[in-house]
């Protein structure tokens, strides 16, 4: 019988680094390199805005009313004396901090109750389960249209704001990680890990939720769209937090005051073109997430 | 959009060559075939100067490992390389007409009537939400309109039947039908227009033993039945050698070795021959299966020289810098070594 | 589809509906909002009514509202109403019913709605699936493909930029109404063009702003269909590159489509009824609106839960057109 016993000697090739695969990698897919870069503009506009503007140049009467965009005024002021630049970074940054709240703690109801449904399953599986199911269907933007307009006006804040839109938006996540847990649960390492002693927190903390990072991750960004998605709307019909610069909110008012008849262009279309770019750029890096992690969509390129 | 070789290459023509002297005209005529895959990583050539024929009725074994390019030449036969592979060189000639001359549409149109590939079938191949007998009018159709509904079917239900299928099978669905029963739908539709040259890849892979043998036995009758040349892609040398005629064996994008069935098992030339047939399980080391030792090299980084050195324990000093070209040896063996280069000038 | 599968979707939704009238029931009485006390306290304001009259007439409505009642019993007679379709009485528009003003504003929101919904859902599942299918000539995929970008416009922006750029700057199209100011609604011609030229830029809003979102899952989906193994085998038959698109790709990329649809009907229904408010169409958009600025209470409760009603059935009704698209699900 003949045995081979020469071993294989790997020639050392260069390999590429990270780096430059990565800068490759983003060259071809061009929509995650647009998306990452306007949102970093956006947010160095937030940015240094915060550090040279006055924010208190974002509430009314706190400049010249109905001034087109002038240098003075480089994005105008409005009916209520609002200098619109201040008020862009504000609202921008209020925007961001909505975006933030309710994504992340969406996110976190929905990684603790899919983690508890899948792991534990039995009873309060089908409980959690039923209830997402049940509440899945009903429109969302028109419930949460119901809670905001019920609260008194006092108490809309840019806080409460994150949490009526969190408050039925954590059931995508709740089973999007339950579906994950559910396949982890069958791996093999858990098995292991189970036979070897782990206790339960033990085996969800060291060996799921690593496993899960990628696809909290895509929830969280999908969490941060929707949130930024709800308020926007929740606020053009009225229902934000009035005095707040929030993007919606300064389109509501210009609505309300006949912007566009009245020849105050720049009033609404302003927040529209900001709302565009951060929209935009959530939604280009979803996608290209999504082409990242799909190794199908490298062969059509 | 591939830019075509007239195959003229010193290798290439002996290795047609040496099959013409067998005696009937080959069918298939295979020679030079090249293609590059172009990656981030680099390029990697996965198919490089291959080149064989086949006669009428005869069955062709192709082994190697995962990644010797046996599906990418089957994909390259069918003209079916996707970006970023392209073919860049070669020609396939199936009697008198040359596949890779041909235009789009005229593929098109050879594709199933000339050359026929069965897929893997028992996994995905069939559509899932149209029924069997759809998925196999329509590949008559696209060939040839002009035929009354009825005889089409017929023809269908023929195909059906000389599969050992049932003809109800004929307004099932995919999900309808066990493994076995939809890899033998693949044959079916594969012998719909009675091509001159069939392409198994893998069609027992994912099978269970008994179905394997089944299917085995199935494509050997429809092979009678229309007297194609048969190519069987697969890795089971066991289940290959009661089924072929002939046995080419591929490394690293090239043929290394092509062998008369009974010559491969009972004296192997080429090293990785030996290597492989070693490696299969008998009733001397007791059904233990060995490999072989080291890792099939990757495309992107070959080994200089001959691509097996670094494994090969025959390996010379010339086989780390000097590529081995096929020569023939006598009874139509054809080789990729420079272990036989003396045998072949002499 | 067996009996047993359409029984338990019907009490499905049941409990969909039952859930969305009792979070509508509960959260304005958790809240400290008096809605009666509100509309009337503006009243009186403007109206010269007297404190003592105030009281006297926030009590009666109280009572006409059911609101005096224990809880337990105002929650059950409120399902029993919406079993029937009631809402109540408008505050604003009292006395007119909340189901008669839905009722006259629902065919305006219908007609926009389905035309829009089913041309954005067509056009952008088409430009989709072209998107991601290689073999589509290479002019096609470059003009499908910037679709994508629309997912950054939702129809609300879209519509304020249609009106600014398309309504105010070049004045193609005319806006603010159902029809132009002065005319009389009638069976002609010249009507009926006021009428659709009036449409046309809200249904551009909602098209254009919605065609995106299509366009992008339809391309995911696209990507992973043309990568299975009976698309290729469909190329391996030799088969025309218009039937594998329309047979084998298309069919099955869709299937994931319709539930998207089914799914997404909440979200393109509350656009419809924003940009509507916006455009100021009559239709249910423009009731939400008035009854959110007027705190019209009864009227935002009714109209949200009619929503939410229609919309469950619309899903359910798809739920049960999806097994005949897919034979696989019409067993089990």
């Amino acid at each position: 019988m003949t045995t081979i016993t020469l071993p294989t000697e790997e020639t050392a090739m260069e390999q590429p680094s990270r780096l430059v695969l990565a800068w490759r990698y983003l060259r071809r897919n061009k929509g995650l390199a647009v998306g990452f870069f306007i949102l970093l503009l956006l947010t160095l506009f937030t940015l240094i805005g915060l550090l040279v503007i006055n924010p208190k140049h974002a509430y009314p009467l706190s400049a010249a009313l109905k001034q087109p965009p002038s240098w003075k005024y480089p994005m105008g002021t409005d009916f209520f004396g609002r200098n619109l630049l201040a008020a862009m970074v504000v609202g921008m940054w209020q925007t961001a901090l909505i975006g933030l709240l309710a994504g992340g703690i969406g996110t976190f109801i929905g990684v603790v109750l899919g983690f508890t449904s899948a792991y534990f399953g039995g009873k309060i599986d089908s409980t959690i389960r039923i209830i997402c199911q049940i509440l899945t269907p009903i429109p969302v933007l028109l419930i949460q249209v119901v809670i905001a307009g019920s609260l008194d006006k006092r108490d809309v804040t840019i806080f409460t704001m994150a949490l009526i839109v969190v408050l039925l938006a954590w059931m995508g996540p709740t089973l999007v990680i339950r579906a994950q847990v559910l396949t982890m649960k069958e791996r093999q390492f858990v098995a292991v890990a189970k036979l070897s002693g782990m206790s339960d927190f033990g085996i969800i903390f060291k060996e799921i939720l690593p496993n899960l990072l990628p696809f909290i991750a895509a929830a969280f960004v999908g969490q941060v769209f929707a949130a930024v998605f709800a308020s926007f709307y929740l606020a053009v019909l009225g229902l934000g937090p009035l005095r707040e610069p929030l993007l919606g909110n300064i389109i509501w008012a210009a609505q309300s005051q006949g912007a566009f008849f009245n020849g105050w262009w720049w009033w609404p279309l302003e927040p529209a073109f900001a709302m565009i770019l951060i929209l935009g750029s959530l939604a280009l890096i979803n996608m290209g997430l999504d082409e990242l992690a799909n190794p199908r969509v490298r062969k059509t390129e | 959009m591939n830019s075509m070789t007239s195959g003229t290459r010193a290798g290439s023509r002996n290795a047609t060559s040496a099959f013409d002297a067998g005696g009937a005209t080959p069918v298939l005529r295979v020679s030079g075939l090249e293609v590059t895959y172009y990656t981030d990583l680099g390029r990697a050539k996965a198919l490089d100067d291959v080149s064989f024929a086949l006669s009428a009725g005869e069955k062709l074994g192709m082994v190697g490992e995962s990644g010797s390019g046996k599906s990418t030449m089957a994909l390259a036969m069918m003209r079916m390389i996707k970006p970023p592979g392209r073919i860049e060189g070669g020609s396939v000639f199936i009697d008198d007409t040359d596949l890779m001359a041909m235009t789009e549409d005229e593929m098109r149109q050879a594709r199933l009537s000339k050359i026929a590939y069965i897929p893997q079938g028992a996994m995905n191949s069939l559509n899932p939400v149209t029924r069997i007998g759809a998925q196999m009018v329509d590949a008559i159709k696209s060939h040839s309109a002009r035929q009354s509904r009825s005889a089409i079917e017929d023809r269908c239900v023929h195909a059906l039947r000389s599969v050992d299928l049932d003809p109800s099978v004929f307004r099932m669905y995919a999900h309808e039908l066990s493994g076995g029963m939809k890899q033998r739908v693949c044959i079916a539709i594969g012998i719909l227009l009675e091509p001159k040259v069939i392409i198994a890849d893998e069609p027992t892979s994912a099978l269970d033993v008994v179905t394997q043998r089944q299917v085995m036995e199935t494509i050997d009758r429809v092979q009678d039945q229309i007297n194609a040349a048969v190519i069987l892609i697969g890795h089971d040398m066991g289940l290959m050698a009661q089924f072929v005629d002939k046995v080419a064996v591929m490394y690293a994008g090239r043929l290394v070795e092509v062998s008369a069935v009974r010559d491969m098992f009972t004296a192997p030339n080429h090293p990785y021959s030996k290597a492989l047939i070693s490696s299969l399980p008998n009733l001397d080391n007791k059904g233990v299966f060995q490999g072989i030792p080291g890792l099939a090299p990757s495309l992107l980084r070959l080994p200089s020289g001959c691509a097996f050195h670094p494994r090969c324990e025959f390996a010379m000093e010339r086989c780390s810098v000097e590529r081995p070209e096929p020569q023939n040896l006598e009874e139509g063996r054809l080789v990729t070594c420079h272990l036989f280069d003396e045998e072949a000038s002499q | 589809m067996n009996l047993k599968i359409i029984v338990k979707r019907l009490f499905f939704l049941v409990l969909v509906i039952w859930a969305a009238s009792t979070i509508v029931f509960f959260v304005p009485r958790l809240s400290s909002r008096n809605a009666i006390r509100e509309r009337f306290g503006e009243l009186s304001r403007t109206g010269g009514f007297s404190p003592a009259d105030l009281e006297k007439l926030i009590a009666s409505m109280q009572q006409q509202f059911g609101l005096d009642k224990p809880l337990l019993e105002q929650y059950v007679q409120y399902l029993n109403q919406i079993i029937h379709l009631d809402f109540g009485y408008s505050l604003y528009k009292y006395p007119s019913t909340v189901t008669e003003l839905i009722a006259q504003a629902l065919p305006w929101t219908i007609g926009l709605l389905l035309v829009t919904t089913v041309l954005s859902f067509i056009i952008g599942t088409l430009l989709g699936a072209v998107s991601a299918w290689p073999r589509a000539p290479q002019w096609m995929r470059t003009f499908a493909t910037p679709f994508i970008l629309l997912t950054g416009v939702p129809p609300v922006i879209m519509a304020i930029l249609l009106v600014f750029f398309v309504g105010f700057r070049l004045k193609w199209l005319p806006l603010g109404s159902a029809y132009s100011v002065g005319v009389v609604p009638n069976w002609s011609w010249g009507f009926f063009f006021d009428l659709m030229s009036h449409q046309i830029l809200p249904a551009l809003s909602l098209i254009l702003g919605s065609v995106g979102g299509w366009v992008l899952s339809m391309r995911g989906m696209g990507i992973t269909i043309q990568g299975e193994d009976y698309v290729n085998f469909a190329e391996h038959k030799g088969l025309t590159g218009g039937r594998i698109f329309r047979d084998y790709y298309l069919r099955n990329a869709m299937l994931p489509q319709v539930t998207g649809l089914a799914l997404a009907l909440g979200t393109v229904v509350t656009s419809a009824i924003i940009v509507e408010g916006l455009f100021g169409l009559p239709g249910i958009g423009s009731l939400l609106n008035l009854a959110i600025r007027s705190n019209d209470f009864p009227t935002i409760y009714g109209v949200v839960l009619f929503i939410t009603i229609a919309v469950a059935v619309l899903m359910t009704a798809l739920e049960f057109i999806y097994p005949l698209l897919d034979p696989r699900i019409r067993e089990n």
